[in-house]
């Protein structure tokens, strides 16, 4: 391996004293972890940052990718925003990486099995578990640096366990709120759910103090669903203006499962999502979601692999971008559709609206089939604002960002409806609406 | 009382400002009144409506719209609105994705004071009312505004908006275009029910068959881009009779004379 353009002495915050400091604070963990961090640490180091020539960062801003000066936040503030109004089950809190709140599963739920728990707790009383699940279907989009990242310092994330035949209706909650200037927070969570299980996890990532504070979230979730299972995870993320945010999801849908993810991204400077589904057995089913505010100067990067592994499967994206002011998206979206997997129907749009002319929005679909029997279609459209319809709504009154609002939230309508929670659905369309404020 | 008044109005389109579309037209509108505007296509009624309301297609190169004394010109079309104009579109947007429940709902908001939260059940109270009065289903209410409606629905649904809002003055625009005779009837009943002394309107149209059901205090004859020809409404009977060929002649003859 080359000389790599972050040695440690090149992070002042983040450096490997740091790193065995983060080490020797989980002694108690299982070897295999610690071995896995230490692993993780090292292939960080050697990994260099992503380069102009790297496919899979077409129309990124790599000067963004600055990783100087961060360092592990040491308070863990109790002041801190909560979107999760809505009914749940239960709920993690972490605030700057630690777990500030929790409520406990229903006794009903825990007798079945049920296990939701801060990721470093799990990894004490269900290590194997956890391992068996731990990155077992990595994503390759692009970031494997930030995921290494991630392995060794994550200390924040959820476990959630759903055993076989357990249905729950009401939404598994984790909060991950990061405050403070310069601080990092690598946040991993697992979701498994058994054959047949049923339920749903929503992920919140936010900033808890001034909107200009800089920050770095490097986050990992793995999630899998066994046969007939049905997952529905929604990610909602509305970091500080000033956030460098990577976020990687991984999918695992086998026989006759279902998995919808919805991922709505608002803040951050510079956010990169990338989200790799694989469907392993018949029948599976993958739903990808997103829907992006992006407004000011910042830049949503969104990377997508939908991977069609066993015959009759079927995959169905739909990407969502609004854009204001002078901001950037990038989407770019692949299916592969393998020579086994006959009878696929995989579907892949990105749709944008763009609400100014300074904004920017890349697209770059593919297609990679390999099988002769499927059905597989993918496309991309920009359409700018309806004026006349902009004009409708301020002829009767209506303030023009708030007639915007209205309008995105029509444009958005379409993907929050795939949600059967009706309160979950209030409580996004809440925070998106928080984006119009004058 | 209070007024709108138009003062020697040019409009033109913002594309093309050094052409005009409405050429010097001057009106004076009291709430109590209803005043018809009548012409043939192309003279300019739209184009004035619009220009009013504010929308973007449309520059006032020259004169005043004055709203109770104060020129409205410098306005943004919600702030027109809100100040008491309405717009009754000719050709309403049809919004997918927007309830007409949420739609009137933001409208509603945005006329009270900031920091001051709708009541949701005298709101709902108020908006089942106006639609037992224009006939309008309750199922409408979740419906998208005016997506996929017929034109005789579009049109009641500005109605709708217009009896929500309760405007000073209102502007309607062809509002009989694309009406059966029995949608005609609701949709005249329901400006009939607001007429009143608190309300002033501007009534656009082409044909008279909608001033049989609403019957102006004012008929003005729109050519060219300015109001030729004013009187009561015997001018709308009259240019029934003899058709719009009449006031083109009368002009030509004065013209000459």
């Amino acid at each position: 391996m080359s000389a790599t353009a972050l040695s440690s002495s090149a992070l002042p915050g983040l450096d490997s004293t740091r790193f065995a400091a983060h080490l020797s604070q989980r002694a108690t963990l299982p070897a295999w972890w610690l071995e896995t961090k230490k692993a993780a640490w090292n292939q960080f180091l050697a990994l260099p940052l992503p380069s102009r020539t790297d496919e899979n960062w077409r129309f990124s801003n790599l000067k963004g990718l600055d990783l100087e000066g961060f360092d592990l936040p040491e308070d863990a503030p109790k002041d801190i925003p909560n979107h999760s109004s809505f009914p749940q089950t239960a709920e993690l809190v972490f605030s700057n990486r630690q777990l500030v709140a929790r409520s406990t599963v229903p006794a009903d739920l825990a007798a079945k099995g049920v296990i939701f728990a801060p990721l470093d707790e799990a990894l004490r009383d269900h290590g194997d578990l956890v391992k068996q699940y731990f990155q077992k279907h990595p994503a390759h989009l692009g970031s494997a640096k930030f995921v290494a990242l991630n392995t060794a310092l994550s200390a924040s994330g959820g476990f959630l366990y759903v055993p076989a035949g357990v249905e729950v209706a009401l939404p598994f909650v984790i909060q991950h709120t990061l405050s403070g200037a310069n601080v990092a927070t690598f946040p991993h969570t697992i979701v498994v759910l058994g054959p047949r299980a049923k339920a749903t996890v929503v992920e919140f990532f936010l900033s808890g103090g001034a909107a200009t504070e800089r920050q770095l979230a490097a986050g990992v979730n793995d999630l899998h669903a066994a046969e007939g299972a049905q997952l529905t995870y929604v990610g909602a993320q509305h970091w500080s203006r000033e956030t460098l945010a990577f976020q990687v999801n991984s999918i695992a849908v086998e026989r006759d499962a279902r998995v919808l993810a919805l991922n709505l991204h608002l803040g951050g400077r510079q956010s990169r999502h990338e989200s790799h589904s694989r469907l392993l057995g018949p029948g599976a089913h993958s739903e990808m979601l997103a829907l992006t505010v992006a407004s000011g100067d910042r830049e949503f990067d969104q990377r997508t692999l939908q991977t069609h592994i066993a015959p009759n499967t079927t995959s169905n994206l739909l990407y969502k971008n609004a854009l204001l002011d002078t901001a950037k998206t990038i989407f770019s979206g692949l299916i592969i559709v393998e020579p086994d997997a006959q009878k696929t129907d995989a579907y892949q749009k990105n749709r944008n609206l763009m609400l100014s002319d300074t904004a920017e929005a890349h697209s770059l679909p593919g297609l990679e089939i390999q099988a002769n029997d499927v059905k597989c279609s993918h496309g991309s459209t920009s359409a700018r604002i309806d004026a006349e319809q902009e004009f409708y709504l301020q002829a009767r009154g209506i303030a023009p960002v708030e007639a915007r609002r209205l309008l995105v939230s029509a444009f958005f309508e379409e993907v929050l409806n795939k949600l059967d929670d009706e309160a979950l659905h209030a409580a996004l369309t809440a925070l998106i609406a928080s984006q119009f404020k004058k | 009382m209070p007024s709108l008044e138009i003062r020697d109005l040019f409009v033109a389109l913002a594309a093309t400002p050094d052409k005009p579309i409405v050429k010097g037209l001057t009106l004076t509108i009291r709430t109590g009144e209803v005043h018809a505007i009548m012409g043939p296509n192309g003279t300019g009624k739209s184009t004035l409506s619009k220009a009013i309301a504010g929308h973007p297609d449309y520059v006032i190169t020259s004169g005043d719209v004055l709203l109770d004394g104060k020129s409205i010109l410098e306005m943004e079309p919600d702030q027109r609105a809100r100040a008491g104009l309405f717009l009754a579109f000719q050709y309403p947007s049809e919004i997918p994705g927007v309830s007409i429940a949420n739609f009137l709902r933001a409208a509603v908001q945005a006329r009270l004071a900031e920091g001051e939260d709708l009541d949701a059940t005298a709101y709902y109270k108020h908006l089942y009312s106006k639609m037992d009065l224009l006939k309008i289903d309750r199922k409408f209410t979740s419906r998208s505004v005016n997506e996929g409606f017929s034109g005789g629905e579009k049109k009641r649904c500005e109605i709708l908006q217009m009896a929500m809002l309760e405007p000073t003055f209102a502007l309607m625009d062809e509002t009989d275009s694309g009406l059966d005779i029995d949608a005609l009837r609701i949709v005249a009943e329901g400006v009939e029910a607001m007429r009143g002394e608190k309300l002033g309107v501007m009534l656009i149209t082409h044909y008279q068959r909608l001033l049989d059901y609403i019957v102006p205090d004012f008929v003005h004859v729109m050519y060219d881009g300015r109001i030729v020809k004013s009187g009561d409404k015997t001018l709308a009977l009259e240019l029934e009779a003899k058709g719009y060929d009449w006031v083109k002649q009368e002009l030509a003859a004065a013209a000459t004379a």
